[in-house]
């Protein structure tokens, strides 16, 4: 925590603190090179080119093709033939498209499920590792061999469980994935479960920074396990928590794996999200230029969450 | 005083309550079950599976990994995953590598605004870039082709590997480097000599993050592959599964097919998998 709140300003929410510890290090590290002015400058010369395959990858993957989707996104494109500029009418359209909207509430849904129930359990699994002295090793390779099984293969080992052909789905006579009401939250849970330990480790980490004598020093003032918990763990992992809730709100908005895997969007629509609305217009109907518009849309929904964090941190000071 | 403050040492003195136990084996439970009803599914019969859902097979039908394995196209799947992962990670490590080395070692001009740059193209969402990366991979030859997609994943991969390995260079002494260079080596002699043999903890750390990401990735795979000799595992699975909805006992051997040599790789290095992961999360703090 020291380490971050002395980061010097930086542009981007996640930058400063990367590269707050590192700064410092680095430049008394490179202190007493620069007297022995000649083969530093070389070496200067010659880093660029050590970073020239990473600029350039950068350049021809990233950047060149991010800014053609914002130039496609003022165009009638499909993705042949040429493209002709028709201006705003792709946002426009955007804008009274009920698909769109409903597509945006289920990411706004989606965001609240995941800024709670993975949270929650990973808080809750990181808790319980700390304070475990047996096995803890074993617990934590069981929480985390989820996050390791790939997106295919998750959705085939739920699809069976909630099957209500013989499943959990037949027991209980719901149909999880058949449901309107229930697919979104279906599809989310099974997404949870792989996602959920990441969290666990991550919180862990955290958690066994904190300084054990604050715990002693709460235990001699007669603290019990909840107030130890609300009253020194949560305060001390904070910029983890802090930091975490805003990924969790950028990917939110990106999810797109478990939804095309399960649903594909449906039924009815009922799952469809910003990222399976896009891949829908820019690979079946032929509407690259308005799959561009929504890929702009969703960048400008990650940069307004980051500005938005950042703003908080400069003018409330929050320490993260 | 220090070892008093120890995590370990107050963990012995505070009593662990037995609900902890009880709650740490219920999550457990929730992780893993799903897993072992899925492994009993692969060594079951069709009729087995109806009579039987969810309890460890009676006899075990290890016919369905054979019939899994041909009818799943699982060989080439496995051989074209092998390929695209093995690309991605030695693209990453040395892309990723030279770029840290850069950074930590070389006195980088700018370095600051080099990584801010890095952490906020990084951090585009794909689905901003796919749809013309698409049309600009068709139009050059690299689409339906590994390698197209190894390009790929070198560059969404090599950004967080380079900050992974740069921190680990950042622990180096510089008085390492300084004896080489004294010695007249150069800055690549340096690097493969020198920096190497001391920072592969960071190298392994950074192939395991981005060696899982490529095996399991999905979006950049079903959008870019088209043949079925040229799908990798994620996809040749997920067309199967597609097509053989109402055999689940042949999707589930398949299932755990694909699954093994994950598990297995995580199983054996899980120490440096987790710390690995973990730093994507503690980025910010």
């Amino acid at each position: 925590m020291a380490a971050a709140s002395a980061s010097p300003p930086a542009s981007s929410a996640t930058s400063s603190a990367v590269s707050a510890r590192p700064a410092a290090v680095r430049s008394a590290a490179r202190a007493p090179r620069t007297k022995g002015r000649s083969p530093a400058q070389q070496r200067r010369r010659l880093a660029w080119w050590f970073m020239c395959p990473l600029i350039v990858l950068n350049a021809l993957v990233i950047v060149t093709p991010a800014c053609l989707a914002v130039y496609y996104s003022f165009t009638d494109w499909t993705g042949l033939g040429p493209a002709h500029f028709i201006g705003l009418a792709n946002y426009r359209k955007l804008f009274s498209d009920a698909d769109f909207r409903n597509a945006l509430l289920h990411n706004v849904y989606w965001t609240l499920f995941f800024l709670v129930v993975p949270m929650a359990m990973g808080l809750l699994g990181a808790y319980l590792l700390s304070r475990i002295t047996r096995f803890q090793v074993l617990f934590r390779i069981a929480y985390f061999i989820p996050y390791t099984v790939a997106s295919v293969v998750t959705a085939a080992v739920w699809q069976r469980l909630l099957s209500s052909d013989s499943g959990l789905g037949k027991v209980l006579g719901v149909n999880f994935l058949g449901d309107v009401h229930l697919s979104l939250l279906t599809v989310a849970s099974i997404n949870n479960w792989a996602w959920w330990g990441f969290l666990v480790v991550v919180f862990l980490t955290a958690m066994q920074g904190v300084n054990a004598s604050l715990y002693e020093a709460a235990e001699i003032d007669g603290a019990g396990e909840w107030r130890k918990f609300v009253s020194i763990t949560l305060p001390s992992i904070r910029p983890t928590f802090m930091f975490l809730g805003l990924m969790t709100i950028i990917w939110s908005f990106l999810a797109f794996d478990y939804i095309y895997i399960l649903t594909q969007g449906g039924p009815a629509g009922s799952t469809d999200v910003l990222s399976t609305l896009q891949y829908r217009n820019a690979f079946s109907a032929q509407q690259a230029g308005y799959a561009a518009a929504i890929g702009v849309v969703m960048a400008m929904i990650s940069a307004v969450v980051v500005i938005g964090y950042q703003t908080l941190r400069r003018r409330k000071g929050w320490d993260i | 005083m220090t070892g008093h403050t120890s995590a370990g040492q107050v963990n012995l003195r505070r009593a662990t309550p037995w609900w902890v136990y009880v709650a740490a084996t219920l999550l457990a439970v929730f992780a893993l079950g799903p897993l072992l009803v899925f492994a009993f599914n692969s060594l079951k019969t069709q009729s087995d599976i109806a009579s039987n859902p969810i309890g460890p097979p009676v006899h075990f039908e290890w016919d369905n990994f054979v019939t899994a394995w041909t009818q799943a196209n699982m060989s080439a799947g496995l051989m074209n995953s092998l390929i695209i992962v093995s690309g991605t990670v030695a693209g990453v490590l040395v892309i990723a590598g030279s770029a840290a080395y850069a950074m930590a070692r070389l006195g980088l001009p700018g370095t600051n605004g080099v990584m801010a740059y890095l952490l906020i193209v990084s951090s585009l969402p794909i689905q901003l870039f796919l749809v013309p990366l698409f049309f600009m991979w068709t139009r050059i030859g690299l689409y339906d082709n590994l390698f197209g997609v190894i390009i790929i994943y070198w560059a969404l991969y090599s950004p967080f590997a380079t900050l992974l390995i740069r921190s680990f260079m950042l622990q180096l002494p510089a008085s390492y480097e300084e004896a080489a260079r004294l010695d007249g080596a150069g800055e690549l002699m340096v690097l493969v000599r020198v920096v190497l043999p001391n920072v592969w903890p960071g190298f392994l750390t950074a192939a395991l993050v981005s060696g899982l990401a490529a095996y399991n990735e999905f979006v950049v795979v079903v959008t870019f592959i088209q043949s079925n000799d040229k799908m990798p595992v994620a996809t040749s699975f997920f067309s199967f599964q597609q097509g053989y909805t109402t055999n689940y006992t042949l999707i589930s051997a398949a299932g755990m097919i694909m699954l093994a040599p994950m598990l297995i790789l995580f199983l054996l290095l899980q120490r440096r998998f987790v710390q690995g992961v973990s730093s994507q999360g503690l980025a910010g703090s």
